[in-house]
Parts: structure tokens; C-alpha cells; sequence
């Protein structure tokens, strides 16, 4: 079951330490966003394989935007 | 000095404002796109747009202030605290511009900025020092050696990084060789930097720093210390002055170490020496941050002295107002940190519109705000909204005025810290002054 992973804050994309297909555990960083000076991880909510990255680096995010897609 | 140029936003760009306002002084305030309708903004006699919302492409970005201070004809700039006010190329071209930086010497912002190299200047000056490594280590040898010398529990620190990132305690030395293999991996994946050094963990260190001010012609005096101890992420949340229950050695220690180690390196202006404070009144130089302080008003509601302005006539090249036996704390003062972060959720960010907003007055209260009703807190910028100072005969009536304040203080459209600075002013520990640095991270006002 696809499952869509989503910001839990607004913010600028910072980094993307994954990429499509790479396999990631529950609670690893699959985007990293930059809001007021530090950089929140959003964490896959479980293990999985990447099937889609939404967004790129310099992006501004809104609060439950769909950031990534997780197989 | 005829017109300075205020490179900062926020409550500090419009405190500067305001000391420049009280000598005279003409300014320049400048903004980024997203700052258009932005307090500081209005305050300044003129303004000059640097680009769009990004720090680095406005109050970061060296060469735009320097366009904007030649277009205005300001003949000064003035840093304010965070984005360039600690790097000391900008100081530097500042002054190659041949402009006033107000602040001290690019070579003193350069010392200090170098952690290691900060440390190693202080100790030769006298100044207590954490036990440590006066380096990186190679193999773990090296801080087994430090072990025996100076105890356990000892931290591994990533000397490319801080913020408390990749930290390990090690608390007995057959754990050494396991810790040290780790934080050197967290090091080289958080900072691409494997290195790590070695130093004498304190548990439930207090963190006191002292306020020093320096003038071009030698004087150095000290305006006594601040306990800021209430922090989380390694960021101050409440501070105060003076720092309840201090032994008086400490005291007179702290400030004289202080003194020491700025003239050691020829400062000039306002800087602040920080240490820690260990269970048993020793003390160790942490930093010195070389520019004004966020909680800069707690000094000047104990000693009745406006620090900006000074700092504003020191680089005019003007001698210090005060002499050391003139500054005396009077009663005590506080300060909180209202930001727009959610402390439900370990103090998340919390960026949006400001759609209600009630500031408090009374006796003895102080507001320094940077927004009013309608504004948009950004993304791109620190969450810092307001700051409250109270002042009292006492600290327990200082304490019962933040309280009032905090009772009076409305935010809608954002989260704040309002609600756990009001549970942290209610916590014994806080009411009777016993504080450390791991109060927040341990839960203590959960």
C-alpha cells in the first residue's frame, strides 16, 4: 500500500538525503525542511522503499503538503 | 558618525533605531520583500529594499548592505545580533569600506569565533577552562589520558559542529572505545568531519555570563552577570540578573575573569563572556559572543544604563560614560523569550499570522517587539516575536510582575512559548533560583 508522506510544518525544502527507490527505515529523514533557522527532519512513519520524491531542494512546503510517496 | 545603517530586522533593528534616535543619529533600516510592511521598516527615517526573503540574498548578503550603506551615504553600520554580527569578514568590510562598524575589531570577532583557538587565548589569560583535549584526538589514548587526569564523565564533542549535535557522554573508561568509534561516525555524517575533542562533562551546569564593555583608549569595566540558564536546543529561553544564589567568590571570579579575558584581546564595545557554573561555584569559560545580546535589557534594567547607546558612542570613538564603581545592580530584573514555536511539540516552529495581539504595561514592564497585529511571521527568519523584561525591588517582585505581564501577553494566529514560560515562572525550582542548563531537555515544566 502506497503511502503518502506529509510536512508537519511549513518550510523551505533544505535537503533530500533520499532519492527514488532507496530503502528507508521507520523514523530515518526523507526530506529535511528549514523553518526559522532549523532543520526538521520529516521522518518515514515506516519502513519502505521510495517510490517518489514531490517536492525539490529551495521549495516552500505548507503544513500537510504530500512531500514524498513510500511503497 | 552622521547616519547609521542598521543591518538586522526585528526587535533589535528597532531597538537600534531607537538609541540612535536618542544621540541624533539619522538612519537607514533595510528589509527583505517579506519585511515590506515590517515594524523597523516605518521606525527608520529611510529604507532601502535588498532583495527577495532568503537571508543570504539580504541580511546576509555582505555586499548588498554595503551598496545600501554607499546609496544612503550612512557613514556606519551596526550589526545587531545573529545574521553577520559574529562574522568578522563583514566587520572587516565594513571598515576597508571605510565605514564605523559598531562593534569590536574584525581580529577580536575572528579570535573568538574560533572555539578552540577562543579557549586556548582565555586560558592563557587566566581564565578557567573546561579540562579537555586542546584539540582533536587521533586514537582513544588520548582521551583515556584525559580520564585519568581529569575524571569522568567526560563528552565527546565534533570539533567541525555544535549546537549539541553528535555529543557522547562517557561516564567510565572501558566505555571509551565504543563512544569514541560512534561519535566519530556522528560527526562525519552531521558535519562531513570526523573529528572529535574531548571534555570534562559538568552534570546540571548553570550557564552565568557577564556583561563587559571596552572603549578604544584601554578601559575595560564589567555591568555584572546574567544566569540564562533556562534553555532548549542550546538556546536561551528566560534569563535574568543578578543570577540568584551565586556565591559571592564565584561572583567577584566570574567578573574579573571576564575583565581578564577581554582585555587579553584588546576588545572594544559590548561583548559577553559566558561560562558554566558547576554544583560547587567553580566556573569555565564556555564563549564570548562578540556583539550585543538578545537579553542586553536585563543588564540595563539592573544597572539603569543603555547599552546601545553606548555602544553607539564607543565607536565614535568616544571614552566609556561609567566608571567601574558607578555600575551597581539595583533590585533585579528578568527576561523572556516569546517565540513562535509550539512547545507542545518539543518548541516546533510555528510560522503564520499574527491575527490578535495584546502587549502588557504596568510597573516596571518592558516590551521589545518586533511585530505588531497583522504580521506575518516568515519561514526564513529566527521565530523570535517580542521580549518581556520586568524589573523589581526584589527578584520575587520581579518575578510576580513577568507573571502579570505574561497573564496580560495575547497572541492568536501562532503558536508561542507563552504557555511554558508561564508553567516555568510557577516551577519551585525557578521560584526558589535553583537552575541548571538541563532543566528543559529533562522535562522539568512538562
Amino acid at each position: 500500500m502506497p503511502e503518502e508522506i506529509k510536512a508537519h510544518i511549513t518550510g523551505v525544502v533544505f535537503q533530500i538525503p533520499t532519492k527514488q527507490g532507496d530503502k528507508v527505515g521507520a523514523g530515518d529523514p526523507v526530506i529535511v525542511l528549514e523553518s526559522m533557522k532549523m532543520e526538521i527532519p520529516v521522518e518515514a512513519p515506516r519502513a519502505g522503499t521510495v517510490r517518489e520524491i514531490k517536492v525539490q531542494e529551495g521549495q516552500t512546503v505548507q503544513e500537510g503538503d504530500t512531500v514524498a510517496v513510500l511503497d | 558618525m552622521r547616519k547609521v545603517l542598521i543591518a538586522n530586522r526585528g526587535e533589535i533593528a528597532r531597538r537600534v533605531l531607537r538609541a540612535c534616535r536618542r544621540l541624533g543619529l539619522a538612519t537607514v533600516a533595510v528589509y527583505s520583500e517579506a519585511d515590506t510592511n515590517a515594524p523597523h521598516v516605518r521606525d527608520a527615517d529611510e529604507a532601502i529594499m535588498l532583495g527577495p526573503p532568503p537571508a543570504r540574498e539580504t541580511y546576509l548578503d555582505i555586499e548588498r548592505l554595503l551598496h545600501a550603506a554607499r546609496r544612503s551615504d550612512a557613514d556606519a553600520i551596526h550589526p545587531g545580533y545573529g545574521f553577520l554580527s559574529e562574522n568578522w569578514q563583514f566587520a572587516e568590510a565594513v571598515t576597508r569600506a571605510g565605514l564605523t562598524f559598531i562593534g569590536p575589531p574584525a581580529e577580536a570577532v575572528r579570535a573568538m569565533g574560533d572555539k578552540t583557538q577562543a579557549r586556548r587565548l582565555m586560558a592563557a589569560a587566566g581564565v578557567p577552562t573546561v579540562a579537555g583535549t586542546p584539540g582533536p584526538i587521533g586514537d582513544v589514548a588520548e582521551a583515556e589520558a584525559l580520564g585519568a587526569r581529569a575524571g569522568f564523565p567526560l563528552v565527546l564533542k565534533a570539533a567541525g559542529g555544535g549546537g549539541g549535535i553528535g555529543m557522547v557522554r562517557v561516564d567510565k573508561a572501558s566505555d571509551l572505545a565504543s563512544a569514541f568509534a560512534s561519535a566519530t561516525r556522528r560527526a562525519q555524517s552531521a558535519f562531513g568531519n570526523a573529528a572529535v575533542y574531548v571534555e570534562r562533562y559538568l552534570e546540571r551546569p548553570r550557564h552565568v555570563e557577564v556583561q563587559v564593555f571596552a572603549d578604544t583608549r584601554g578601559a575595560v569595566v564589567h555591568l555584572h552577570e546574567r544566569e540564562c540558564s533556562i534553555q532548549r536546543r542550546h538556546q536561551k529561553l528566560i534569563e535574568e540578573s543578578p543570577a540568584p544564589n551565586l556565591p559571592p567568590p564565584t561572583k567577584r571570579g566570574l567578573v574579573e575573569a571576564a575583565v581578564a579575558g577581554a582585555r587579553a584581546i584588546d576588545y572594544v564595545n559590548a561583548g559577553t563572556m559566558e561560562f558554566l557554573v558547576d554544583e560547587a561555584g567553580g566556573y569555565y569559560f564556555l564563549e564570548m559572543n562578540t556583539r550585543i545580546q538578545v537579553e542586553h535589557p536585563v543588564t540595563e534594567e539592573v544597572t539603569g544604563l543603555d547599552l546601545v547607546v553606548e555602544q553607539l558612542r564607543v565607536a565614535a570613538g568616544e571614552p566609556l560614560s561609567w566608571r567601574q564603581e558607578d555600575i551597581v545592580q539595583r533590585g533585579a530584573a528578568i527576561e523572556v523569550r516569546v517565540y513562535a514555536e509550539d512547545p507542545d511539540k518539543n518548541f516546533l516552529p510555528s510560522p503564520g499570522t499574527i491575527t490578535r495581539l495584546v502587549m502588557p504595561a504596568g510597573e516596571g514592564t518592558r516590551v521589545e517587539s518586533g511585530v505588531e497585529q497583522g504580521s506575518v511571521v516568515s519561514v526564513h527568519y529566527d521565530p523570535l516575536l517580542f521580549k518581556l523584561i520586568t524589573r523589581g525591588a526584589s527578584r520575587d517582585e520581579a518575578l510576580a510582575r513577568m507573571r502579570d505581564a505574561l497573564a496580560a501577553t495575547v497572541v492568536e494566529g501562532v503558536k508561542t512559548t507563552i504557555p511554558f514560560l508561564r508553567k516555568a515562572l510557577e516551577h519551585p525550582d525557578v521560584r526558589r533560583g535553583a537552575l541548571h542548563t538541563q532543566m528543559v531537555d529533562q522535562g522539568a515544566f512538562h
